[in-house]
């Protein structure tokens, strides 16, 4: 192979044929071009004439241009030219190619995997026996330190290799540096690294140098990862990290969970922008609550790593909590039952306050009735529902509830326990024995594992009737065994009482840390912060989703759950694989990252050469030359055909100038063409108009009547020609002038232009798309008027629906329209211009259907008309084909036979009366019917 | 044979062409020689529809040639005689040669179309005038109306169709026309429409023969702008429209001064033999509009001294 810069040859002595192209210049000179045959008349005066020279013309320079570029490719594609051709990687001996196998590895795993697969073939070329190694997928024999890696002909490698994958945890620092003390041998080390900075890579570097020589791989691209969202001052707060400092850059964050329709979908997004030399780049996201708590993970855009996703669990979620409690007397605010329930929930929840109707209209997600006793029947039976549905209701205890009846006879459904009379009180300066303190919570208890301190007591509380139900509903119990907090299921959904109150009249309890506790754990309120090991005490978490090292949650299936303060002191690793789990109710996500996390990029000393993972392929050029060669032969063959006159057999007699010029100016266009696409978005710079405005101006150069386009030709037209026949009965007989009509596309074209859109109704018409029924409910919103002809009477055989109708339902099920009536006979479209009481069209059998009257309108004694004033009805349906009956043709004359002879014309002239009174309706709205006041207002004047 | 669409359609042009003239009175200077009654006046009493004179009524006219109101004003009975009118004839002859059928660009119409366009529309103003109109091949004699003008644009029209459609008539018909100057009517005026290329000897014996017989009138030539530029080059052979004639070049741009001055000398001998019989010579191009020649014919109609 010959090589000259990036291209070698791999048949270079073909080369030497470039030199024949000269001779080739004379020689195709020297030819003649076919003579042209031509008929001309004129040849009579020719006859007799003889050649001052016996020499033909030469063909045309470019033309031989053309040529010797298609010889000159052909000949340097038989050359057999190769891009970036191949010098034999040097090394020989063992091999072993080695891989972090990490999450940021996963971003361009493709990537990785080509490049081992072609060290893999320069290997097998070679003949060296290889071994790949992934860091955090170490080879069995290697844990328990026996045994090197496993040395073995490449292309067996090439077999295995899909079965390497990364793992969505670093590289565990301890393993690996026992893995490579326990090498042997001497081999070479080709590294692909993640680029990140790890604990321990020095050592293995020191290790492995120990065996030979090492390359290092790496991909300059930036890794980027995102840390946990942490919920800060009313807001979430997005941090995202990147390996190393580096120039200003910009990623996008999605925030994505499940949409109102169950499908996951992008909840909010947030652009963080790095600074020039930072590392980290925050953002803070403001969002609903009912938002916020469906996002199940934050992900940065376009990025493929486990890295890159952050699971969200409780601390991004605040619940909604209804607070309630007895009805508020001038008190010391510290007395207040509510005042401790606001204190321990106000940081992590949103709390609603307000009269019984209004929380439940919040739709909150908890309740806490303090001490109230009585609910009217009704609001019983509310909360019951909203229990059922999977509400918490949660009630404390106190002097009202003690001294009611509440559940003292039968258990009342929103109390867990009978309760028995009168309560207890322990401790106080007028009974006996010491407050009461608690029993450590049993191991059912949701409590359980929670540390009791030494100063919570319990004074006085409310006791449970003894029931064979009672020790399985209750949660904690004092010291002597009576329960403190009962606990039942309703539905879906569950109540719970603490047996005391939620003030510190009765104990100590609502004055610790526990009080506070409980609430978490009962997910009343949802922790902050990441919860300490003390809290997650007795907890046994169970994996629901998983994550894999390319960021893709996969459901967990049956794994072991496990206990809470290993999970919460745990790093994403092969024993705790990052992914979401769960504890009852509540949720806790292990993430690659935690909030400490930092991206550090490698550093390798100098003397290891690092290169990038992109693998330079030989590329062999051949078929792009010979694609070229003909190409340009083609070119050649056209030309030719051109310069002979036969590209133009229909002209009866082509001129070989005009032909000439033909040529030339096509290749002049060719040339433009080419600059043109080298040079995309030049030279459209001014004169744009946008598309729709021809439309615009000509809908707004007066009132125009439109039509909706249904695509059936022939109504389109009647509609046109009808509304043309109402123009010019409107400009003859009112102030009223319309322009000529127009036809309006419903899907592409703007609506608002127009008063009135009159939409004839064909069976087979297509159903609006979403956006145009968006844009019709805002037309309609914004006064706009559609009138609706199914233009069939309702001549339906037996009494059914007829097929237009059937449509016009299917259309309108999307529409925003009001309830409808048949127009009443005082409706102001009787007298918007005219005095009528029909509204025939070209029938005239059809029932007409307006908005409905308000149901309080009412006639008012000595009044012609009900008071109807407000609002113009958005719709006008009907069936009596009114375009037809309005349609004129070019000449003004009626298009269609309405009717039989004078009743047929008075039937007409009624049905255009309808149309007046219609567009005076939509134009004035019910100017007319405000015209029943004028004699009050005139007695008014008066006086 | 005769497609009506199509000579309606060269009628209809034709026509189109001819309304923005004025009606064609053409001056008829041998109105003895001819006898038959058209709207040129003779300057005597006879049969016609013009006032000529009031006469005094003789014995031996009929009762129905007095004119009783202009009588009734004397004793005397007067006769009203009108002006005796007579009708000039022109003959067209339109070169049907295959010749004419060339055409340099697709765009332009061959030669034929403009000459028989000329033709037919001269015969619409003359025949508004009064006149007479004929056609010399295929022959038509001359007679004036409305009726004569659709004969001959059946017989033009067809001419072109035939040339266009039926193979075996281009095997007949030869590459160049001469005029046939048997069929003139004495003392009438006759066009000759072609591009002249051919023999020239055709020509002048038919120009001679119409002196002969008093006749005179005007030669069209028309003619390509190709034909006018010979904007060939490279090697190249000509033919003739049937291929009958041909010619080969090796570089054909090296003619064109020759053929140049062939062209200038045929042109010059028409308008030498157009002046010796005292008619008169026009080359009219394809590519310009025909409202000028037309004028141009209707000039040399209607003095044509």
């Amino acid at each position: 192979m010959w090589v000259l810069g990036p291209i070698g040859f791999a048949a270079p002595w073909l080369l030497l044929g470039l030199g024949a192209l000269p001779l080739l210049w004379l020689l195709l000179r020297a030819v003649p071009p076919a003579p042209i045959r031509r008929r001309f008349p004129g040849v009579a005066l020719l006859l007799g004439l003889r050649d001052d020279r016996p020499e033909t013309d030469r063909t045309p320079w470019w033309l031989l241009l053309l040529r010797m570029l298609a010889l000159a490719a052909a000949i340097l594609a038989f050359a057999g030219p190769v891009l970036n051709p191949k010098a034999g990687e040097a090394g020989r001996g063992p091999l072993l190619i080695l891989t972090d196998g990490s999450w940021a590895s996963a971003r361009d795993w493709a990537r990785r995997t080509d490049r081992i697969t072609a060290l893999l073939q320069d290997a097998a070329r070679a003949g060296r026996p290889v071994a790949v190694v992934s860091l955090t997928d170490l080879p069995a024999q290697a844990k328990d330190g026996a045994g090197g890696p496993q040395f073995m002909e490449a292309r067996a490698w090439e077999s295995r290799l899909p079965n390497i994958q990364p793992k969505p945890w670093a590289p565990d620092a301890a393993s690996v540096a026992r893995w490579a003390a326990a090498l042997q041998g001497s081999f070479q080390t080709y590294w692909l690294s993640d680029g990140l900075a790890r604990d321990g890579r020095p050592a293995l570097l020191a290790a492995l140098e120990r065996h030979g020589t090492v390359r290092v791989f790496e991909s300059p691209r930036p890794i980027y990862a995102l840390r946990p969202p942490a919920f800060r001052d009313g807001a979430i707060e997005v941090t995202a990290l990147r390996a190393g400092t580096g120039p200003r850059a910009r990623i996008d964050v999605a925030a994505r969970g499940p949409g109102p329709s169950g499908a996951e979908r992008v909840l909010a997004q947030a652009a963080l922008t790095f600074a020039p030399g930072a590392s980290e780049a925050t953002a803070r996201l403001q969002l609903q609550p009912e938002l916020r708590n469906r996002i199940t993970r934050f992900q940065i855009d376009g990025s493929r790593s486990a890295g890159a996703i952050s699971l969200t669990d409780d601390a991004l979620k605040r619940r909604k909590v209804a607070l309630m409690g007895p009805p508020d007397r001038e008190r010391l605010q510290l007395l207040s039952p509510l005042f401790y329930l606001r204190e321990a929930l106000a940081p992590t929840t949103d709390l609603i306050d307000g009269s019984f109707d209004d929380i439940l209209l919040a739709a909150p997600d908890v309740i806490i009735l303090a001490d109230v006793a009585k609910l009217s029947p009704n609001q019983e039976k509310e909360l019951l529902a909203w229990t059922r549905k999977g509400g918490l209701l949660v009630r404390f205890a106190g002097p009202r509830l003690a001294a009611s009846d509440v559940s003292r006879e039968a258990e009342d459904p929103l109390m867990p326990v009978r309760l028995r009379l009168g309560g207890r009180t322990v401790g106080g300066a007028m009974s006996w024995g010491q407050p009461k303190t608690l029993a450590p919570f049993a191991k059912d208890s949701p409590f359980y594992g929670l540390t009791i301190p030494d100063d919570v007591t319990v004074k006085a509380q409310v006791l449970a009737q003894p029931d064979p139900t009672l020790s399985k509903r209750t949660i904690a119990s004092l010291a002597d065994g009576t329960p403190l907090v009962t606990r039942k299921a309703v539905g879906k959904g569950q109540v719970v009482l603490f047996h005391v109150t939620a003030n510190a009249e009765w104990s100590t309890l609502p004055l610790s840390g526990l009080f506070v506790q409980m609430l978490n754990r009962l997910a009343v309120s949802t922790r902050p912060e990441r919860p300490d090991a003390a809290q997650m005490k007795g907890t046994t978490w169970v994996p629901v989703r998983l994550l894999d090292a390319f960021g893709t949650a996969r459901d967990a299936g049956q794994m072991a759950g496990l206990p809470g303060e290993r999970l919460v002191a745990a790093q994403a690793g092969p024993d705790t694989p990052p992914g979401l789990y769960r504890s009852d109710d509540r949720r806790l996500a292990l993430n690659v990252t935690d909030a400490k996390t930092v991206l550090k990029p490698a550093a390798w000393p100098a003397d290891i050469e690092v290169e990038g993972l992109s693998a330079a392929h030989e590329t062999p050029l051949a078929w792009i030359l010979l694609c070229a060669a003909l190409i340009l032969f083609l070119l050649d063959l056209l030309a030719s055909m051109a310069l002979s006159g036969h590209l133009r057999r229909g002209a009866r007699a082509g001129t070989q100038a005009e032909a000439r010029s033909g040529a030339r100016a096509g290749t002049t266009a060719l040339l433009v063409l080419i600059a043109l696409a080298a040079n995309p978005g030049q030279g459209r710079a001014q004169n744009i108009t946008k598309p729709g405005d021809a439309f615009a101006i000509q809908a707004t150069a007066g009132v125009v009547l439109a039509h909706v386009l249904t695509g059936d030709a022939r109504v389109d037209a009647v509609a046109q020609a009808g509304l043309q026949g109402l123009s010019d009965v409107l400009t003859e007989r009112t102030s009223v002038e319309p322009k000529t009509p127009m036809g309006v596309n419903i899907e592409t074209d703007e609506l608002a232009f127009f008063p009135i859109l009159y939409w004839p109704i064909t069976a087979d018409e297509p159903i609006p798309s979403a956006k145009a029924y968006a844009k019709l409910n805002e037309y309609l919103r914004t006064g706009g008027m559609i009138v609706f002809d199914t233009r069939d009477a309702d001549l339906a055989v037996g009494g059914a629906v007829t097929p237009n109708q059937r449509r016009l339902r299917q259309i309108a099920l999307g529409l925003d329209i009001p309830p409808l009536s048949p127009v009443p006979k005082d409706h102001v479209l009787t007298r918007a211009f005219y005095l009528i009481q029909d509204y025939p069209g070209r029938y005239d059998s059809g029932i007409t259907w307006v908005e409905a009257a308000p149901p309080d309108a009412k006639k008012v004694e000595g009044m012609p008309f009900r008071n109807l004033n407000d609002g113009v009805t958005p719709v006008v349906i009907g069936s009596n084909d009114w375009a037809a009956a309005w349609a004129v043709n070019a000449h003004g004359l009626p298009m269609f036979p309405v009717g039989s002879g004078y009743a047929g014309e008075r039937q007409r002239e009624i049905a255009y009366r309808f149309g007046v009174n219609l567009i005076m309706y939509v134009l004035t709205g019910n100017y007319k019917s405000d015209q029943v006041h004028v004699p009050a207002l005139l007695e008014r004047l008066g006086q | 044979m005769t497609d009506p669409a199509a000579s309606a359609r060269l009628r209809g042009r034709a026509e189109t062409l001819a309304g923005s003239l004025p009606p064609l009175l053409a001056e008829a200077e041998r109105l003895a020689a001819s006898v038959m009654l058209g709207a040129h006046g003779r300057r005597r009493a006879g049969l016609g529809d013009e006032f000529w004179q009031y006469r005094p009524a003789h014995p031996g006219d009929e009762a129905r040639v007095i004119d009783w109101r202009r009588s009734a004003r004397s004793d005397a009975h007067f006769v009203r005689e009108k002006e005796w009118q007579a009708a000039q004839s022109v003959v067209f002859w339109v070169d049907g040669s295959r010749a004419m059928d060339f055409s340099g660009d697709r765009g332009r119409p061959p030669k034929a179309d403009r000459a028989r366009l000329l033709a037919l529309a001269a015969s619409v103003l003359l025949i508004k005038g009064g006149e007479r109109v004929g056609l010399t091949a295929p022959a038509v004699t001359p007679r004036s109306g409305n009726a004569q003008l659709l004969r001959l644009a059946m017989s033009l029209g067809g001419m072109g169709e035939a040339g266009a459609a039926g193979a075996a008539d281009i095997e007949d018909t030869a590459d160049y026309g001469a005029p046939q100057a048997g069929s003139l009517p004495p003392h009438g005026r006759a066009v000759f429409l072609s591009d002249f290329l051919g023999d020239p000897a055709g020509v002048e014996a038919a120009l001679t023969r119409a002196a002969d017989a008093g006749v005179r009138g005007a030669l069209v030539q028309v003619l390509d702008p190709v034909e006018e530029a010979f904007p060939f080059d490279g090697r190249t052979i000509f033919e003739s429209m049937s291929g009958a004639l041909r010619h080969e070049t090796l570089r054909a741009g090296d003619l064109r001064g020759r053929y140049l001055e062939r062209l200038a000398e045929r042109k010059d001998r028409l308008a030498a033999l157009a002046r010796l019989t005292g008619w008169q010579y026009l080359c009219h191009h394809s590519a310009e509009p025909p409202l000028g020649a037309l004028l141009w014919l209707y000039h040399a109609l209607e003095g044509g001294r």
